[in-house]
């Protein structure tokens, strides 16, 4: 257990990402004492993943992109704030106590306010064979490169969608990688629909950025474009994908050893939900966003949710994001430095925002891709398939908390992290209604698995030791 | 399949994996060395016995629960690799007592 943690808290920040580590920073600067409980051994969430100690000294691999979180992490330090690293946030109150496990053991604390930071995770990619050995998100194989400079070896194949997709694809390349191809899977009628967002795309910041590094990856690499069916296959491990594209019907086989899986980013909502924070489906996002304030304060007073973990916006939105949740904090003691901090936040979110909806309509994952079908695996954890969500919602099971009592689909440890949104789109899909109308997984806390040792070694009062001793 | 960059700087850390002595280098989580050593399943899973890997490497999908120096139920891509660690892998559900 971290030595040194107080009882009370101004700020306690979830999460080191770009979020977290602005927030934290600007709250602690302006002398509120200020907590930060990362996951993590090292800050940088996971964009910013391994950005203290990543063992790449050739940054150009990376890109500059990258690097620009060496300073976000640099003001972090230098600001005061108790950063503790490899601690795991299980649980999170209304009035804001929080229940915290470090080293093995955990503690209760309490914070004026909290600042959930916990930023997103990808969007599940439930296509069979998904779950053998030598399939990995693109995210992962970018955690590898990034905090260990290990990349993939053998016949190497991305697919899917998504601006992270092509930068994986650029970052192995640079790293002396071989890729086989990138299957992309996005579909003609995304393309199609992002038309109307295009002006604003063209005035964006990501257009330059995004167009040089797909010229480059196309450069070096066979795509395949207009993919619509996927399919890991392989006994013990991955051994071929067999895909399918518009124009040619019939599926054709590749020979595989990694195949990373990427189509997309979604809000991380488990903290959050568990609290009872009010979320909305996200018809554009194709997601459950929480209902935030322009500053990211939640439905719940004092707790505010700063970065991609309130909607997907990017990294560097991210970070600004933080500062406007800290600002509304700082303002209570520093009223000048909040109004200057919040002034400079806005101008930059209003230009990081341009062109995201483009984004989002170009790279809206196709539906086969989200809602799968047959045998194919809905729920990692307790292996239901897509078969049986579909066969129990014809027996009249309307929603996801009802198809935990029949299959126990999001049960297991992940907690529904990666079969949340594709339980809750093929119930939608069955039943003919929104996503909005058949509801999340109901999340309680421990929201991440803790040990009923460390639940019973937290220190009580006397009332709670009454409440449960008979005399 | 895997490979770790020419050059690397960090220190070189020595564990085992199932009693098999393996390498990693410092900074390194467990999963991550363990795919660049090659294994080929962390964990079978508690319903169908099937091997899985470490799926996202970020502490959401839980495929990389092993057992670290007696401890069931750890995730791999959480826990930094250390000198003489005893990592297992982890057979169906975690074993009370472990």
């Amino acid at each position: 257990m971290s030595p040194g943690l107080r009882d009370e808290y101004d700020v306690a920040v979830i999460g080191a990402g770009p979020a977290g580590l602005a927030a934290a920073s600007l709250c602690a600067r302006a002398k509120l004492s200020t907590v930060l409980f990362d996951e993590q051994a090292a800050p940088g969430g996971q964009i910013y993943r391994g950005i203290t100690q990543s063992p790449l000294a050739d940054r150009s691999i990376l890109g500059a992109d990258y690097w620009a979180g060496e300073k976000i992490a640099r003001e972090f330090f230098a600001s005061g704030v108790q950063y503790v690293p490899r601690a795991t946030v299980w649980s999170v109150t209304a009035e804001r106590e929080i229940g915290v496990s470090t080293g093995g053991g955990s503690r209760l604390l309490q914070a004026k306010h909290v600042i959930i930071a916990t930023g997103a995770l990808e969007r599940p990619f439930p296509i069979p064979g998904w779950t053998l050995p030598g399939v990995m998100t693109a995210g992962a194989a970018q955690t590898l490169l990034k905090s260990s400079g290990i990349v993939p070896d053998g016949r190497t194949v991305l697919a899917g969608s998504g601006p992270l997709l092509w930068l994986l694809a650029w970052q192995l390349l640079n790293a002396g990688a071989t890729l086989d191809a990138i299957l992309d899977t996005t579909s003609r009628e995304s393309r199609a629909r992002a038309r109307t967002h295009l002006p604003s795309f063209l005035i964006s910041p990501y257009l330059l950025k995004g167009l040089k590094l797909l010229r480059s990856v196309r450069k070096r690499v066979r795509v395949v474009s207009d993919v619509t069916q996927l399919e890991a296959k392989g006994d013990a491990r991955v051994q071929s994908v067999a895909y399918a594209t518009a124009a040619q019907g019939a599926p054709v086989g590749m020979p595989v050893d990694n195949l990373l899986l990427h189509q997309g980013v979604v809000p991380n909502v488990n903290l959050a939900l568990s609290i009872g924070i009010e979320h909305r489906w996200d018809e554009e996002q194709l997601c459950f966003v929480p209902v935030l304030s322009p500053s990211g304060a939640t439905s719940v007073p004092g707790i505010y949710i700063a970065g991609d973990g309130g909607g997907i916006a990017g990294a560097q939105a991210a970070a600004w994001r933080g500062v406007m949740s800290a600002s509304d904090i700082v303002r209570a003691v520093n009223p000048e430095a909040a109004r200057r901090a919040a002034k400079a936040a806005r101008t930059t979110l209003e230009h990081f925002a341009r062109g995201r909806k483009f984004l989002d309509a170009y790279y809206r994952p196709a539906p086969q891709f989200r809602v799968p079908a047959g045998d194919t695996l809905a729920c990692r954890c307790e292996e239901v398939t897509a078969r049986q969500v579909i066969e129990t919602v014809a027996l009249g099971c309307p929603g996801p908390n009802q198809m935990k009592s029949f299959l126990r689909c999001g049960m297991g440890p992940c907690q529904g992290r990666l079969c949340g949104l594709t339980v809750t789109e093929l119930i939608a899909r069955e039943r003919g209604v929104s996503p909005q109308e058949v509801g999340y997984y109901r999340l309680r806390p421990p929201v991440k698995p803790i040990t009923v040792a460390e639940l019973a070694e937290l220190p009580k009062d006397d009332a709670a030791v009454k409440a449960v001793v008979r005399i | 399949m895997f490979r770790r960059p020419r050059e690397d700087a960090r220190a070189l850390v020595r564990f085992t994996f199932d009693g098999a002595p393996l390498e990693a280098r410092e900074g390194d989580s467990v999963a991550a060395a363990l795919l660049a050593a090659g294994v080929t399943a962390c964990r079978t899973t508690p319903v169908s016995g099937a091997p899985r890997t470490p799926y996202c490497m970020m502490g959401v999908c839980f495929d990389c629960l092993v057992v670290v120096d007696g401890v069931g139920n750890r995730q791999a891509c959480l826990v930094p690799v250390r000198d003489g660690m005893a990592v297992e892998s982890q057979r169906g559900k975690r074993e009370l007592g472990a």
